[in-house]
């Protein structure tokens, strides 16, 4: 197997509503993420392409339809989909493509067009739902984040207080993010006082819905180097999925991250992750969830998240900086570009160029992931700056 | 090279701008219609709804009963499995208290959906349903419900033949 780096990055701002078709933003991250290492699309082996559910866009074959934006036209191309997991399930497809030695490059864009659901895109998700045994009780995606939450807080006897500064350090860092749709200065009173939509969930505890793209350039060895004097490596991939019979599993505790955490770990060389990763972007679409794949990432014990978020741990500052960029609760949720936002922020995070958002010392290794479908699919990459086999 | 971009693409829109017409969008409702066949095992589970029970299935191999039915055992993948009527009572593993429809809709008395722990069936195996009967406040973790059936004339084979799960009283 070749080791595979990420060489180019690029992303549009994440906005409620953006001007611009799903492939006129897919097409400004390619073009960017091209640029940010000097190639041209001619210069590109395959192209992966990852979009979240056809249902936003009222578009079947939307894969296909986003095809030329993503620089697709002429080679080999594959649109995957693991619901929220996408993001970061397209660069781990791009892997496999190149570690292979099937190809030497691959251009990987992630887009979502959330706001052409009207009049709010919150009802394209009924249709996750089992048809027969849940949809005719008329449930929305905001039951099982609350129904997860409510049970990680039994579990622990944890307060929604314990969770809602992950909101204020997502949105504050945020701030710092030139493409953010919600960066705000608030304090955990602010986080409590906005309405309570789904008990435990506040609104400014749920990530927005947002339209935008993400893409970053990857190259196996050796044009990787050659491309690139400061490739960012993958140094592991883990995927798993759960049963989609989520009442029997106990929500609690995503046991699926945490097989799909060690699978990226042991590739990585990764034995003891709290002291071997820098910098973290776990998948934040609601507050509690960062902490909850936090621990699943194997970052904090069980239960013990938010005691680490209380003493400052995960903050931009901190021993681990958990969502630097600002997440999806900051930054914006356009499904599938925003795992791929976070794949970015690692990129750019290692190599010194994050501007106001950089963490401080130099972070060697990171960990990103995703999460989605039915509460059941994890998504991990590892990514370094050291090349894992030498 | 994230700090040397000052031109970040992508342009937001606002209500006002479409509005007045200076965007336009073109506007698209799909009309798709879906008949979902209930499949072997659901089936049994439809029918024994309209019957007035719940309705799980052991695997012998695994020791595990669980509810909804299923033609197989996705643990070990093997199709030996036992239909086994369950009760019609059990425990609320998690719950909300929803102020918001599935179309985004606000409400002023909150929806309780809840998963519940079905008794008969394994250790955390549960369904979703609705409670009701029940001071939302009052609702936690550990309490126990029954189900509150619809009249046996208005029972059709629906997850909707129970209105809803309520507290046991007196216990």
């Amino acid at each position: 197997m070749r080791d595979v780096a990420v060489i180019g990055a690029g992303m549009t701002k994440f906005v409620r509503r953006a001007q611009e078709t799903p492939k006129e933003l897919a097409f400004h991250a390619a073009r960017m993420a091209l640029d940010s290492c000097g190639l041209d699309i001619k210069d590109i082996d395959c192209v992966i392409h990852g979009t979240a559910p056809d249902a936003f866009d009222g578009m079947h074959m939307k894969g296909e339809y986003l095809l030329d934006g993503s620089g697709g036209f002429g080679k080999p191309y594959l649109r995957c989909y693991v619901g929220g997991g996408t993001g970061v399930f397209a660069p781990i497809c791009a892997w496999y493509h190149l570690a292979s030695g099937k190809f030497d490059t691959a251009l990987v864009v992630c887009e979502e067009k959330m706001s052409s659901c009207q009049p709010h895109p919150q009802a394209a998700f009924i249709s996750i739902f089992d048809h027969t045994t849940e949809r005719p009780l008329l449930p929305n995606l905001l039951w099982i984040f609350a129904l997860e939450q409510q049970r990680y807080m039994a579990r622990y006897g944890l307060t929604v207080r314990d969770i809602a500064p992950v909101s204020v350090k997502n949105k504050r860092n945020a701030l710092d993010h030139p493409c953010a749709q919600l960066g705000a200065d608030l304090t955990v009173d602010d986080i409590l006082a906005s309405p309570l939509v789904a008990w435990p969930v506040h609104r400014l505890m749920v990530s927005p819905t947002s339209d935008g793209a993400a893409a970053v350039v990857m190259a196996a060895e050796p044009k990787a180097q050659r491309i690139s004097d400061q490739p960012v490596w993958m140094q592991g991939v883990g995927w798993c999925l759960a049963s989609s019979y989520w009442t029997n599993r106990d929500l609690y505790y995503p046991a699926y991250v945490e097989q799909a955490a060690w699978m990226a770990y042991k590739m990585a060389g990764v034995t003891e992750p709290r002291k071997q990763i820098n910098i973290a972007e776990p998948y934040d679409p609601f507050a509690y969830k960062e902490l909850h794949h936090l621990e699943g990432l194997q970052l904090a014990p069980k239960g013990k998240a938010p005691e680490l978020l209380a003493q400052g741990v995960f903050n931009r500052d901190g021993d681990l900086p958990a969502c630097p960029s600002g997440g999806l609760l900051g930054v914006g949720n356009p499904i599938a570009a925003a795992g791929m936002m976070k794949i970015c922020e690692l990129f750019w995070q290692m190599r010194g160029e994050a501007g106001k958002r950089q963490v401080p010392g130099t972070p060697e290794r990171g960990v990103a992931q995703a999460w989605g479908d039915l509460m059941q699919v994890g998504t991990v990459t590892v990514m370094g700056t050291k090349k894992p086999h030498g | 090279m994230s700090v040397k971009i000052t031109n970040w693409p992508g342009t937001e829109v606002t209500l006002e701008q479409i509005q007045r017409g200076d965007i336009t969008a073109i506007p698209y409702a799909p009309r798709a219609e879906y008949a979902w066949d209930t499949g072997v095992a659901i089936r049994k589970y439809l029918e024994a709804l309209r019957d007035g029970y719940l309705l799980g299935v052991r695997c012998p191999r695994c020791d595990r009963t669980v509810i909804p039915p299923r033609a197989f055992c996705e643990l070990c993948f093997s199709s030996a499995i036992e239909y086994v009527p369950l009760q019609d009572t059990g425990t609320v593993n998690t719950f909300s208290l929803c102020y918001v429809t599935w179309d985004v809709q606000w409400i002023t008395e909150p929806l309780v959906p809840a998963v519940i722990e079905i008794d008969g069936a394994s250790e955390g195996m549960g369904i979703l349903h609705l409670l009701g009967e029940v001071d939302p406040q009052a609702v936690k973790t550990g309490l126990r419900v029954e189900a509150v059936w619809k009249t046996k004339r208005s029972r059709q084979g629906a997850i909707t033949d129970i209105k809803y799960f309520r507290p046991v009283r007196g216990k």
